[in-house]
């Protein structure tokens, strides 16, 4: 009965079309990094998926758990889809399949609270969010987190959990992260009014990136408005099947930026720049919606790829080779790609080496290194070979689960001493800070 | 439907992670790249070496099931779409690339690894390895092998089996054969190296081969050259070949391809142009800009409208864009992309293309043609949609009638592609049914329980010939 119902719900749900525009040329399966970790199992590909969603919709296979473990297998890093000849969009078809299952999903009491309490409450509001960050202030400062970390309490989470706690920075003290004004004039000559998006996380654990953002953002003679009633971009929701809750944020975010009336509007982590351009098709049957989240969608741009188009200070670093993972989602949903490479070749004294196969994905791909971790692992331990290639002292990535998990895969292979991992921005703000006769900390 | 005694022996070889049987597993190897073909097998096998691959045989010849060799199925001839069921058999565990011997400039591999692989290695090496089929970075050569695939080098480098030097194969009756070996001259017996190569793995299972590897050229030029019509693109490439020069590329788009192209890439095509010549050269650097110079003054005397020549690496990239985008461009315009491969003899390349066009219309479908000028290899390209029977059933009668042509002008029904399940319709019309009966003379020897990838090259029933009307028939 429950097969029943859940296979019409996916046939309801699927766009059958795009599954159709599959010509199964196969294209897809280099560009893949689970077919390619599992041996070239067609199943863990994309056309294979494509397959099975096509195999469920067609009546030939109930939705089981063969089809979910292949659609939580997925990355969804999307690196198919720029392979692609036929232009399918498999992200889209994935994201529906995912709703379906997990709408009718019967998850254990235990799975149930969490999923609720990060997906509908702490995600869901900026302020609970600041709160989380408040408490992991705490359980750094106090005694708490020696105490987890000697008992080895943490083993008992989840994946990789124990070891991304390690990995994560340091909590920033909650008033330093209130500091933002609303708006923030260039003290350049202002060539652009910009609009911020400050992200969940970025906002709170990684408030130093933000301030870097910030920073940059000036010196290249961007005026910066933050609203402050935005929320999570609700990529996280979309990617796990929590599909009203994405919408619910993305519409809050579309009010919130609207009416501001600025050139761009500028998000510094692929996965949320990525979630943002996404909200027309997120909104798609939404009345009313379409066009303001086209509207929206059209301005956000990531902040290397404005800085490439603007004019910086002269920048300088000591390092002299850096290289550089991508975003997946900068490259493949956003589609720019290149910039941050422009930009470390601007800097003095920088060598930037490209890493083997770089557009791989790094395995974080959201919470996946959380949920599939045997696979992740896997995925980090080969692209941590590719890194020690190119002898880089320097690790840059442009959003910030990439970045932890770069950090997570130094730590596993005890490189602490030869390479450093760190956001774009950061690496950018200061080089302009040493490019400069007296530094400005504006 | 294997039986469970079957399904116990095949687990007792390869070991229970070896062979699956789930629904997943049918369903993800029921088809290949070829639109409008899928059938699930009974079973997925994954042998690990020559032996269990052997006894796969051994077992499967004894109970009467089907082997499907499967790389990792781009092949656009249903040639391993299991369409009779039976098992199909991959050989992602035959990966390794056993040797790169330097004297004898050879490269000694299993099936599974992929071309790419091949030809990255062999540049590792200080060598070069040609044979480029559009599919390389994931087609593996074990199913370049079987389908003897080609690419865009073909004119000047030749297609896969003439970098096959020696093969291991597993026959039907479980026995292996070595064929060939590290040599430029063997005339011991039947060429078998030659008879595997391209029999779409119905005569033996490949478990290993030896590849021929060149020195790499020194250096490459890239040059774009646009025309008014096909037949002056195609007077230059006959005046190429007979100034005595063979370019290494040597490609062309004809007008509905050129106006897609640039309706997608917005590169800054004409897209009143009635032909796009991509040429290029590689080798020793003074010959290469002689051949360049010459070839340039060929195509203004064919009245080219517009010839680029690249000045450096990123702008010979730009001007293969055209080319490369083709296939992408045309893709994205109907759900269904049938991509076909007639061959004509490359001063029938006119004219071919002209029937093409005019074939299309014809049937009212979206065809169009772009492919390998040099060496005659076309590459009519449909947009359709499989689910639309009557327009499927015009789109068939097109290329029932683009094949009849240019077999009547002395090409083939496939220059690339393979027979498989999709073109054997049409064999008898190349071959003949002496000849089809000749080839079915070899299958029946190796065969005799026809157990090995059943259904392909041989059709049941031979479709009628259309005859056209016209002058030149």
């Amino acid at each position: 009965m429950k097969t029943g119902k859940l296979q019409q719900s996916f046939q309801e749900t699927i766009d059958y079309e795009e599954i159709m525009n599959c010509t199964r040329c196969g294209f897809c399966l280099p560009a893949c990094p689970t077919y390619l970790q599992t041996g070239g199992n067609e199943a863990s590909s994309p056309r294979g998926r494509i397959a099975l969603m096509k195999a469920v919709a067609d009546g030939r296979k109930a939705p089981d758990e063969e089809v979910e473990a292949q659609l939580n297998e997925c990355l969804g890093c999307r690196a198919c889809e720029p392979a692609c000849p036929s232009g399918v969009n498999y992200g889209h078809l994935l994201e529906q399949a995912r709703s379906v299952v997990q709408k009718h999903k019967k998850h254990s009491p235990g799975v149930k609270i969490v999923r609720k309490a990060v997906f509908d409450w702490m995600f869901m509001s900026h302020k609970r969010m600041q709160k989380m960050h408040t408490l992991r202030y705490w359980y750094e400062k106090t005694p708490a987190q020696q105490v987890m970390r000697k008992t080895k309490m943490l083993q008992l989470l989840p994946g990789e959990a124990a070891l991304m706690e390690r990995v994560l920075p340091k909590a920033a003290a909650p008033t330093a992260i209130k500091r933002e004004k609303e708006f923030e004039p260039s003290p350049k000559k202002s060539v652009k009014r910009v609009a911020f998006f400050r992200g969940c996380l970025m906002s709170t654990m990684f408030s130093e990136t933000n301030d870097s953002t910030r920073y940059l953002l000036k010196q290249a003679g961007c005026d910066i408005i933050t609203p402050e009633k935005q929320e999570c971009c609700g990529a996280l929701h979309a990617h796990g099947g929590e599909t009203e809750q994405a919408k619910l944020l993305a519409k809050k975010n579309i009010a919130a930026f609207e009416e501001l009336e600025v050139d761009a509007i500028v998000s510094n982590a692929g996965g949320c720049g990525a979630g943002l351009k996404n909200y027309p098709f997120l909104l798609r049957e939404e009345a009313g919606w379409v066009e303001r989240a086209k509207a929206f969608s059209e301005k956000t741009v990531d902040i290397c790829t404005l800085l490439a188009s603007l004019d910086l200070p002269d920048m300088k670093s000591e390092d002299t080779l850096v290289t550089y993972q991508p975003s997946c989602h900068l490259e493949n949903v956003m589609k720019e790609k290149g910039y941050v490479e422009e930009l470390l070749r601007k800097v003095n004294g920088v060598k930037y080496v490209a890493m083997p196969e770089k557009e791989h994905c790094c395995g974080s791909a959201g919470i996946y290194n959380l949920v599939q971790p045997k696979m992740a692992m896997q995925i980090l331990d080969k692209k941590m070979t590719d890194v020690k290639l190119t002898k880089a002292s320097k690790l840059v990535t442009s959003n910030p689960g990439c970045l932890l998990q770069m950090k997570a895969g130094i730590e596993r292979e005890g490189m602490h001493s030869e390479i450093e991992a760190l956001h774009i921005v950061d690496f950018l703000a200061e080089a302009v800070r040493k490019g400069q006769d007296a530094p400005d900390t504006n | 439907m294997l039986t469970a005694e079957v399904k116990q022996k095949l687990i007792d070889i390869v070991g229970k992670a070896g062979f699956s049987d789930t629904e997943e597993q049918k369903i993800v190897y029921s088809y290949d790249a070829t639109p409008g073909f899928q059938a699930e097998p009974d079973g997925v096998i994954r042998p690990a070496d020559t032996v269990e691959i052997q006894e796969i045989v051994k077992v499967c010849s004894e109970f009467n099931i089907p082997i499907i060799p499967r790389g990792s199925g781009t092949n656009l001839c249903a040639g391993t779409t299991p369409t009779q069921g039976g098992i199909v058999m991959l050989f992602s565990k035959l990966d390794k690339i056993i040797e790169v011997d330097k004297e004898n400039m050879t490269l000694t591999v299993q099936p599974g690894v992929t071309t790419f692989q091949v030809m990255k290695r062999a540049e590792e090496e200080g060598f070069f390895y040609p044979p480029d089929p559009s599919s390389m970075k994931i087609s593996t050569i074990g199913g370049n092998i079987n389908e003897n695939s080609g690419g865009l080098r073909g004119l000047k480098y030749g297609v896969t089996k003439d970098y096959v030097l020696g093969l291991e194969v597993v026959l039907a009756n479980g026995e292996v054969i070595r064929t060939g070996g590290k040599l430029a001259k063997d005339v011991a017996g039947y060429d078998f190296t030659k008879l595997i190569t391209g029999a779409e793995g119905t005569l033996g299972i490949v478990t290993e081969a030896v590849m021929k590897l060149l020195p790499p050229p020194e250096t490459k030029q890239t040059m774009l050259t646009l025309f008014h019509d096909m037949e002056s693109a195609a007077k230059a490439v006959s005046a190429i070949i007979a100034a005595k020069i063979i370019p290494a590329t040597l490609e062309f788009l004809d007008q509905p391809t050129i106006a897609a192209v640039e309706e997608y890439a917005k590169i800054g095509l004409p897209t009143e142009a009635g032909a796009v010549l991509l040429i290029e050269q590689d080798g020793n650097e003074q010959v290469v800009s002689e051949h360049m110079n010459l070839m340039k003054q060929i195509c203004e005397e064919e009245g080219a409208v517009s010839i680029r020549k690249a000045e450096s690496k990123a702008e010979a990239e730009a001007l293969t864009e055209a080319r490369r985008s083709a296939l992408t461009a045309l893709a994205r315009r109907r759900p269904t992309t049938m991509l076909e491969d007639a061959t004509v003899p490359r001063s029938k390349l006119a004219e071919m293309v002209r029937f093409i066009e005019q074939t299309a219309e014809k049937y009212s479908v979206e065809i169009c043609t772009f492919g390998h000028a040099g060496d005659g290899n076309l590459h009519p390209t449909c947009m359709t949609d499989v689910r639309d029977k009557e327009e499927m059933h015009r789109v068939e009668e097109a290329f029932a009638e683009i094949f009849s042509k240019a077999v009547s002008l002395g090409g083939t029904i496939t220059g690339e592609h393979g027979v498989g399940e999709m073109k054997s319709p049409y064999l008898a019309w190349k071959l003949g049914d002496a000849g089809v009966e000749a080839m079915l003379a070899v299958k029946q020897a190796l065969d005799p329980h026809n157990i090995l990838n059943p259904g392909k090259i041989f059709a049941k029933e031979t479709r009628k010939r259309v005859t056209i009307g016209g002058a030149n028939q």
